[in-house]
């Protein structure tokens, strides 16, 4: 499914947090989303997702615009995972997961037995079957947001926003979370602050103060100029003797080597 | 958690659970009729039903028959009702609000419901027309969007809502208690004061034509959104992202509440506690997920007052304690369980 940005923007009291984003994310397209602290990530994937309030611009789906849909229909083919999102209440692991069942559900059509089938489905993609009934208090940082990405999974969305998913993860579970969502035959876009991380994805678009600053593909989007002048850091290219891949080796622009 | 797994039998499931929860009701209404300050046996209690219910003719003394058909029955069949009213009342505000301290009484709903009723009753505001409930539930619906309103100009965290409804809850005490000195005589105020502690002693018949409708309307509300409240685990952005229509569901069930609310203060006034602690023992016996919490606390809500009613009859002999005193009695010891578990958890 293709999204389409038109000139969106969100102010906070009075300041702009986001302005002015036009792009588009092709069906079965995976974009990163960098950009430094406060550069209006997070606030960009609200507005993607059409839940921010006072929004300005539009977004679309295949065409349709969010605001012309109804919120279980936009819920039914997009899944956002947000940053640490937190329960007081004593739910199990399964409990969360079944809440991404919610919009295909209603009282007259009850959670049943391929609702289950499917969450069990999502609860092995992210390896925590075998934790299925314990409670979402003892769970580690790591192992709520696999959750969160199950719970996702559970939508059977189109689209996939993720809001810097690989936070709280062990490396093991960065490297197959990030495997697990390229695999997935969804459009993702994705929040990341690990710049080698988002060599991976298909687009970058890179955020500085609530804008645009570049987009396109990774290699051509992540010059040392750019990370100097963006992300203040210096950085040399490496490449991979095992199989030609390159990796960023980044350093302060005071320690010039 | 075990699921049937045809229609057929989700069906047979929840008319089971169902039928189980009217019996232990209906046994909480009968006990709540049969114990009272004049002890009944049982045949004449029996004999009482018999007759008004299918005209079955029973020999039964005309004062016993008064006593039970005119005063205990309603007077159970409300608590059962605003006991019932007020859980739900709790469960869907914590659950919204997202804080396990959130009950009408906390957030000053129960207290602008009083301010309306004192308003209408002892100063004649509206001239008659709105009527004591019309009262209550406008002074209830202003003292939430105050509450609310507050809670979001001060940052709109589940913690500003509880600490903006003890500011409200504060004004809408004071006024009351200012709109009586200013207004009511001395037997007045007397009257009000104890209405304020939770009564039933005044309920009727017609009592119970207003309480079992308000109280059945709201349970059928929130059980219709039981799925939605559960989205709101996560918080009103999550809850959105699930596909919930977050503004029309919070008017919905603060309207449901709200109604839920003034309607049970303007019959037996402001009874603290229930709305806080049973959706928490509730909680403890079915979990978290709100299609099995509000029959849960529905149920434990009408037991749990039904049973303070009794107690309240018969604590001191020949006296009645007004309800909320019970209420606080057993409620307080429960909210300090919940402050130190929630410690715990958190």
């Amino acid at each position: 499914m293709r999204i389409r940005a038109e000139g969106l923007g969100w102010s906070a009291r009075g300041r702009a947090i986001v302005e002015g984003i036009t792009l588009e994310v092709a069906s079965g397209e995976t974009l990163g989303l960098i950009g430094p602290n406060g550069s209006g990530k997070s606030t960009l994937l609200k507005l993607f997702a059409g839940i921010a309030a006072r929004a300005r611009g539009s977004v679309s789906l295949d065409g349709t615009t969010l605001s012309g849909m109804s919120r279980r229909d936009i819920a039914r083919r997009i899944a956002f995972v947000e940053q640490q999102a937190q329960t007081a209440e004593a739910l199990s692991v399964r409990d969360a997961v079944e809440l991404g069942r919610t919009p295909w559900l209603s009282p007259l059509a009850p959670f049943g037995a391929e609702d289950a089938a499917i969450c069990q489905e999502a609860l092995a993609r992210v390896g925590m079957e075998a934790m299925a009934n314990r409670s979402w208090t003892t769970l580690s940082g790591g192992e709520r947001q696999r959750v969160h990405i199950a719970r996702a999974l559970a939508q059977r969305p189109q689209v996939m926003l993720l809001d810097e998913p690989t936070n709280h993860l062990d490396i093991h579970h960065q490297l197959s979370l990030l495997r697990l969502v390229s695999e997935l035959p969804v459009t993702v876009v994705i929040a990341l602050h690990d710049l080698n991380q988002a060599l991976g994805c298909d687009r970058l678009a890179v955020m500085e103060g609530g804008r645009l600053a570049a987009l396109g593909p990774p290699r051509e989007v992540l010059t040392p100029e750019r990370l100097a002048r963006i992300f203040r850091v210096g950085a040399r290219v490496l490449t991979d003797p095992a199989d030609g891949a390159t990796q960023f080796r980044f350093h302060c622009l005071e320690d010039q080597p | 958690m075990i699921r049937p797994a045809t229609p057929v039998a989700l069906i047979a499931h929840v008319a089971l659970r169902g039928m189980a929860g009217v019996a232990v009701l209906l046994a909480a209404v009968l006990t709540g009729v049969i114990l009272g300050e004049t002890p009944l046996p049982w045949a004449t209690v029996w004999a009482a039903l018999a007759n008004n219910l299918w005209g079955a003719g029973l020999p039964v003394d005309p004062i016993d028959q008064g006593i039970i058909w005119s005063y205990r029955v309603p007077r159970t069949l409300v608590a059962a009702g605003c006991g019932a009213g007020l859980a739900l009342a709790g469960v869907v505000l914590q659950a919204l609000v997202r804080n396990a301290l959130a009950d009408p009484y906390l957030l000053g709903v129960s207290a602008g419901a009083s301010t309306g009723a004192v308003a209408v009753t002892i100063m004649g505001v509206g001239a008659g027309a709105i009527g004591i409930s019309g009262g209550a539930f406008l002074g209830a619906a202003l003292a939430f969007g105050l509450v609310a309103a507050l809670a979001r100009a001060a940052g709109g965290g589940p913690a500003h809502m509880v600490l903006a409804g003890i500011a409200g809850s504060q004004l809408f005490n004071a006024l009351t208690s200012f709109f009586i000195a200013k207004s009511a005589n001395a037997e007045q105020a007397r009257g009000i004061m104890f209405w304020l502690l939770g009564n039933l002693s005044g309920v009727r018949w017609p009592d119970v034509t207003l309480a079992l409708p308000v109280a059945v309307l709201g349970f059928f509300a929130c059980l219709w959104h039981a799925r939605a409240l559960d989205a709101f685990s996560f918080g009103s952005d999550a809850a959105s992202s699930l596909g919930i229509a977050v503004r029309r569901v919070q008017i919905v069930l603060i309207g449901a509440v709200t109604l839920m609310t003034a309607t049970m203060v303007s019959l037996v006034g402001s009874i603290g506690f229930v709305g806080l602690v049973i959706p928490h023992a509730a909680r403890f016996l079915v979990g978290p997920r709100h299609g099995r919490l509000i029959p849960a606390a529905a149920l434990a809500g009408a037991v749990f007052l039904i049973a303070a009613d009794v107690v309240s009859r018969m604590l001191i002999p020949g006296q009645v304690v007004p309800i909320g005193v019970v209420t606080a009695l057993v409620g307080a010891p429960g909210f300090a369980l919940i402050l130190v578990r929630g410690r715990v958890r958190g």
